[in-house]
């Protein structure tokens, strides 16, 4: 045993190698295997919205705060989203304290993307009042603990935020035109869509693993993240760089996508349900 | 300049290049396609920060400078997509422990800005002597409302469109290094997109090589 974690430690690639010859990698999963994810629904009484989600021992805390404001003058009957995504020095040894590092604002850019592209919510639905009032929601994605495949760990967390999510009734007074705001009166609000990721790490330009840890994905020579939603279309294709993919292992990949999209979204509306219980 | 014809090769606008053009760097280079125009500077091989030093290979290092104002999250987004596609075509493993800068000035956005940095970068570092195992190059495609695939858009055909995708295609298998999307695709439409953006790379590099033997004929 001693001689096999300093084998881990002096070349942690060959390590890695020889478990996928064999088709299986080191903590004992299948290659197209994701680990176990376990979802957490409304954890912060404080937000409007909130989840907390684990893919293995990645973990990460959603938050949405919803505040009224004035629409953009271009887009007047529309409210926004401002989705952010941090990663403090608590998550991992590779972040310092100081600005945000590049993986950090990729992964909002990433968020920004995908809530653009899937349109997971109707921007029209946060309209208030046209050229009026309407709602930005804040969803704040924070990685408490980072061991891989965090995109995939925060768009589950963003949308069972959301799906949580509970805006309270608005109404304008017509004759003094300030907003009145009822607390107890409060409403889910309408998800459109449902993207959900799947990420694949490729060794040697041939072996293809899903859902890699944090070691796997630093020694991989590529990492790529496929978003779809429940009709099977694709919000988003992301692979920054690496090595290159054919057409086919592609299409294994998004074959493998679309089944994932199944399990989370019976696991989302599972853990809905037990809630309401 | 307008691409809407179906052509048997996948219509693009005017390419334009030169290399060498600024005299500080180790390796430079301008990439126009139409009215989009990056500017390219690669420093290195040189000494590198011990922060971060890699034992085995070069540090790379990207950096995005926009026409106008600071680099933001966008900026950072496109560096990733741009570092970790040099890094896949760079044998940096020549050059351990030692550091290399590509600097990128956007001069004029018309769209397809992320597939011109990916040709500036690689023509920069191609200047620069730098050892590479392939070279790429950049090709943007959008899907118009009307569901036609256009190739290097316009920033105009980008802003009517309702998705966007880029890819950086290496020049031995022609297959797809990088991707970046945006809007909502089947998975029929990116199967034809990919195949567009592999015929319109041909074109791509048999630009390159002609850049190139130009400039070199010249010298002799």
């Amino acid at each position: 045993m001693i001689l096999f974690n300093s084998f881990r430690t002096a070349d942690p690639l060959e390590y890695h190698k020889s478990f996928l010859k064999e088709n299986c990698r080191p903590d004992g999963r299948e290659l197209d295997e994701f680990r176990t994810t376990t979802l957490n629904i409304g954890p912060i009484s404080t937000a409007e919205g909130s989840a907390l989600v684990k893919i293995g021992n990645t973990a990460v805390m959603c938050g949405i705060k919803a505040e009224l404001t004035v629409p953009p003058s271009d887009t007047p009957n529309k409210g926004y989203i401002v989705p952010n995504v941090d990663m403090p020095p608590l998550c991992t040894s590779k972040v310092r304290s100081g600005p945000p590092e590049e993986q950090a604002q990729a992964a909002s850019q990433f968020i920004a993307d995908v809530i653009e592209s899937s349109e997971i919510i109707r921007k029209e639905d946060l309209c208030i009042q046209k050229e009026k009032l309407c709602w930005v929601l804040y969803c704040d994605i924070m990685c408490l603990d980072y061991d891989g495949n965090l995109l995939d760990t925060c768009i589950v967390a963003l949308l069972a935020a959301l799906k949580n999510t509970q805006l309270p009734k608005v109404t304008i007074n017509k004759d003094t035109d300030v907003p009145e705001v009822d607390l107890l009166q409060k409403s889910p609000i309408n998800i459109n869509k449902h993207p959900i990721g799947s990420s694949f790490a490729v060794f040697d330009n041939t072996i293809i693993i899903v859902d890699p840890t944090g070691d796997e994905e630093s020694l991989a020579t590529a990492v790529m993240t496929l978003v779809t939603d429940e009709e099977g279309r694709l919000c988003a294709l992301h692979k920054p760089g690496g090595t290159a993919l054919s057409g086919e292992k592609l299409q294994h990949c998004i074959g493998r996508a679309a089944t994932r999209h199944r399990e989370i979204m019976k696991l989302v509306d599972k853990i809905i349900e037990s809630m309401k219980k | 300049m307008d691409v809407n014809e179906h052509e048997v090769s996948p219509a693009t606008r005017e390419f334009g290049c030169e290399q060498n053009l600024l005299s500080r760097p180790d390796g430079s280079a301008t990439f126009i396609q139409g009215n989009t125009n990056v500017l390219a500077g690669v420093y290195g091989p040189a000494e590198v920060k011990v922060s971060k030093e890699i034992y085995d290979r070069a540090t790379l290092e990207v950096l995005i400078q926009p026409k106008i104002g600071l680099p933001g999250v966008r900026e950072r987004a496109r560096e990733q997509c741009v570092r970790e596609t040099c890094e896949a075509a760079l044998l940096s493993s020549l050059h351990p422990r030692s550091s290399l800068s590509l600097i990128l000035q956007e001069v004029h956005d018309d769209g397809s800005l992320l597939a011109c940095c990916l040709n500036a970068a690689c023509m920069a570092l191609m200047d620069a002597g730098l050892p590479m195992s392939c070279l790429f190059c950049g090709i943007t495609c959008v899907i118009s409302t009307e569901g036609q695939i256009i190739t290097d858009p316009t920033l105009q055909q980008e802003k009517e469109s309702r998705a966007q995708m880029t890819f950086a295609i290496d020049s031995i298998e022609k297959r797809v290094m990088m991707s970046s999307t945006k809007g909502s695709i089947s998975v029929q439409e990116l199967q034809e997109a990919i195949a567009l953006s592999q015929r319109a790379s041909e074109r791509i590099f048999q630009f390159y090589r002609d850049s190139v033997h130009r400039r070199y004929s010249k010298i002799q």
